[in-house]
């Protein structure tokens, strides 16, 4: 499977996530993020950052609990919810953000 | 609301000649999830996971040391390194990474992860889990 950003094309797998993260430029999760109609704030942005910060410095994908946990020590307690993180990523945090971050699937997310 | 066991995790090779390495890693992190009480044993060659400042560009494999600092955020707090092994590769707790924790009932305090423990003590240890994985 593949995407197209401005007319250039990214290889993904069969869920959707990017073959190559190295690849990775923003227009990647708003591509994404308009076919789940979905529209991409600043608050969803601080997320997909904080998301490709943490795979930069432990190269993985955080599981959703950790993800949570980061979250509310980095942004502040109100943040690190999973009520806050769903409403923002309704098909789940770790699953959806990842995937538009360019992100591998989060190990332990079956 | 199910009973937590003990499960300890024993990785016996070095990081890239096979993938058993990053394989447990995967496990462990994806067992911690469940909540468990989790260890790591680092025996044998083993012990040259956690060596500091990897470098694979040579290998053409994905350098995952740094994954191992991501285990406190996973709760896994204990990591016994087996003395013997250390000496018997003339290294010692300064050749690997420095492992910490952070405990949340003690504003955020960095612990350290890692022990050093005699043969004789891992023994016990092992005796002492429920669960054994051999990597």
């Amino acid at each position: 499977m593949a995407i197209e950003v401005n007319g250039k094309v990214f290889e993904t797998d069969e869920e959707g996530y990017l073959a190559d993260i190295t690849q990775w430029e923003p227009g990647v999760a708003d591509i994404m993020s308009k076919e789940d109609d979905l529209t991409l704030t600043d608050e969803h942005w601080e997320i997909i950052n904080f998301l490709r910060e943490y795979y930069e410095e432990y190269q993985i994908a955080p599981a959703v609990r950790v993800l949570t946990k980061a979250v509310g020590k980095k942004m502040g307690k109100d943040k690190g919810t999973s009520k806050y993180l769903y409403a923002l990523f309704p098909y789940g945090p770790g699953k959806q953000a990842c995937r538009y971050a360019g992100l591998p699937k989060p190990t332990g997310c079956v | 609301m199910s009973t937590t066991k003990k499960f300890m995790y024993v990785n016996r090779k070095a990081p890239y000649g096979t993938i058993y390495a990053w394989e447990a890693l995967e496990v462990v992190l994806i067992g911690a999830a469940f909540e468990q009480d989790v260890t790591l044993a680092f025996v044998d060659d083993g012990i040259y996971q956690l060596i500091g400042g990897q470098d694979t560009s040579g290998l053409e494999m994905k350098n995952f040391s740094p994954t191992y600092s991501a285990l406190g955020d996973y709760d896994v707090k204990k990591i016994y390194v087996e003395k013997e092994s250390l000496e018997e590769r003339g290294l010692s707790i300064d050749d690997l990474q420095h492992l910490t924790w952070e405990d949340e009932d003690e504003d955020y305090a960095e612990k350290d992860s890692i022990q050093v423990v005699t043969r004789a003590e891992m023994a016990d240890l092992f005796a002492d889990s429920d669960v054994m994985f051999n990597f």
